[in-house]
């Protein structure tokens, strides 16, 4: 068992390297002395050595913008120049908050569907509507009635994760063992005591499954959320250094937005884990 | 006439076929009584319904058909002056042991601390030999010990009445032996009233005051009633050696082999009275081979 973790771990850090190695090799700047006389000379007039304009950034390059932001992630010098953990904490806060509301409102209402089979079918078709719809394509709406951008991006973050969580919510709920219920029932547990220690846990599962899938959505979908209403977090900064044409800080943002996603997952998983139960 | 404290009178069920119109009953016309601390153990073939009647009973389910009454009052809906042993254990997976045990003493009672749960909970497990897995989840024990925490649940809250789905069904031999001993302990030192559902002519041999033998379905009815008339005191061990063992179980399996279908449709005998089950008691009888009645 663990000589597999070691072996995984070294062909991890192998597979690495190698593709460290390949985009070195790949962003080695061109001879100088393959440019013909007038590009030289135009690059020279632009200020600009031929080595840089080789076009994508090597990973040294990437690397310098790594440590640099690393190196004091909570700076804050104006709108535009922000540390990367502010921005993420931007992100993170509005993810957060959009997610909370959907937990809201997605657990109740899985609730009431997973325990009817009339509200089911009722609320069947709006979800199965509503379910697809990009949550960026509520943005024009949420900006004109909402006004603000922040709420807007909050907005769009609760719209993406409710469907996840209130249908695996309701489904959840509505497949708990009948046996469970029966004893419940010949006990004679009160509704909300039911609801609470046999419903919810049977479920926890199943609802925290849809928790993870609905995070995992949020997180996808706030990057493109604020690249549309600008201002602040993660999204925005990408799109900021995209504007600045400075690609190391754009790769250096991919991957922290990749960072930050598993590391949601996990805890996700953690939880997931946690009110697991084995029969 | 003494009330008996549970009687059922003309319960019948049917269940809506997929087109909307009715299926034949599965049972009708079911009638029989069961006394304060009597164990009956009632037998029949697969689809006569008899787990049916025990949710009935329970009140998890409603016939189309009767009544049941207990101590004199009609029950309907479920009520914990019946605890229910489930076939299938039915405990709950994310609690331990003592938690499932627990969660039903909480039902019952309510106001109780902490600590007169867990002791009276615990107190229970031991009885049926678990007193050192209260902290075990379900998972972690074996199908026997699972099916003995379900035991202890329905124990627990000191029901007036003990409902027992074919508990040892999934067991095996072996442990099914141990556990009809603790069972048969149990309800000799508490008195117990049990109406179990068993597909085992030993097992209700062995455990019951009298067994109520139904026909098949549809239109299932009781056929007979058998009284045990063996002393109360059996064991497994020694059951075998009274001569009255082997009169009431040849009488039980010539029913089940033979005449279970005897009872309903064409060919049901005139003279039987479902509403008036005939009791017999093969076991006082000379011979052991008795004619259809």
């Amino acid at each position: 068992m663990d000589n597999v973790k070691v072996k995984a771990a070294f062909i991890s850090v192998l597979l690495f390297l190698v593709f460290i190695g390949v985009w070195y090799i790949a962003t080695i700047p061109k001879e100088s002395s393959s440019l013909s006389g007038a590009s030289a000379e135009y690059a020279a007039l632009m200020g600009k050595g031929a080595e840089k304009s080789g076009g994508f950034p090597p990973p040294a390059d990437v690397g310098k913008a790594f440590v640099k932001y690393l190196a004091d992630p909570f700076y804050d010098r104006g709108p535009n120049d922000k540390g990367i953990a502010i921005q993420l904490g931007y992100s993170l806060a509005r993810v957060g908050l959009g997610f909370f509301l959907a937990v809201l409102t997605a657990l109740p209402l899985g609730f009431a569907i997973g325990m009817s089979p009339l509200l089911t079918r009722a609320l069947d078709p709006f979800i199965q509507v509503l379910k697809p719809i990009s949550p960026l394509a509520w943005m024009p709406l949420a900006l004109y009635t909402l006004k603000d951008s922040s709420v807007s991006g909050i907005f769009v973050i609760f719209i993406c994760s409710v469907w996840p969580m209130l249908i695996n919510t309701a489904f959840g709920v509505a497949s708990v063992r009948r046996d469970w219920l029966n004893v419940a029932r010949t006990l004679e547990v009160s509704p909300l005591r039911k609801a609470f220690l046999v419903i919810l846990p049977a479920a926890a599962p199943t609802i925290l499954t849809g928790m993870r899938i609905s995070m995992g959505i949020a997180w996808l979908v706030i990057v493109a959320a604020e690249m549309l209403v600008g201002g602040t977090g993660i999204g925005y900064f990408v799109w900021n250094e995209w504007n600045n044409l400075a690609l190391p800080n754009v790769i250096f943002a991919i991957t922290m937005i990749g960072v930050v996603g598993m590391l949601l997952d996990t805890i996700f998983g953690r939880l997931q884990k946690l009110v697991t139960y084995r029969e | 006439m003494k009330h008996s404290f549970l009687s059922i009178e003309g319960l019948g069920k049917t269940f809506p076929a997929e087109d909307g119109s009715l299926n034949p009953p599965v049972f009708e016309d079911i009638h029989f009584k069961i006394e304060k601390g009597e164990f009956a153990c009632i037998i029949g073939h697969s689809g006569c319904g008899k787990t049916t009647i025990l949710n009935v009973m329970a009140g998890l389910e409603e016939a189309t058909a009767g009544y049941v009454f207990m101590d004199s009052r009609e029950i309907k809906g479920p009520s914990l002056d019946r605890g229910v042993v489930f076939q299938s254990h039915a405990l709950m997976p994310w609690m331990s042991v003592l938690g499932n045990v627990a969660f039903a003493v909480r039902s019952k009672w309510p106001d109780w601390g902490k600590k007169q749960v867990e002791e009276h909970g615990a107190k229970y497990l031991e009885m049926v030999g678990l007193g050192d897995a209260l902290h075990k989840k379900p998972a972690e024990l074996s199908g026997g010990m699972k099916q003995r925490v379900g035991i202890a649940r329905a124990f627990a809250i000191e029901p007036k009445m003990l409902l027992l789905d074919e508990p040892f069904g999934a067991l095996d031999a072996l442990t099914r032996g141990t556990i009809q001993d603790e069972l048969l302990k149990i309800v000799q030192a508490t008195h117990q009233t049990v109406f179990m559902i068993t597909h085992d002519v030993d097992e209700a041999i062995l455990l019951s005051d009298k067994i109520i033998l139904m026909s098949n379905g549809p239109y299932a009815r009781i056929a007979e009633i058998v009284d045990v008339t063996m002393p109360r005191d059996r064991t497994r061990a020694a059951m075998h050696h009274d001569p009255q063992y082997y009169r009431i179980r040849n009488h039980l399996v010539d029913f089940l082999v033979h005449r279970s279908k005897t009872y309903s449709g064409e060919a049901a005998s005139a003279d039987h009275d479902p509403r008036n089950p005939p009791v017999v008691q093969p076991g006082l009888e000379e011979s052991p081979q008795r004619a259809a009645a």
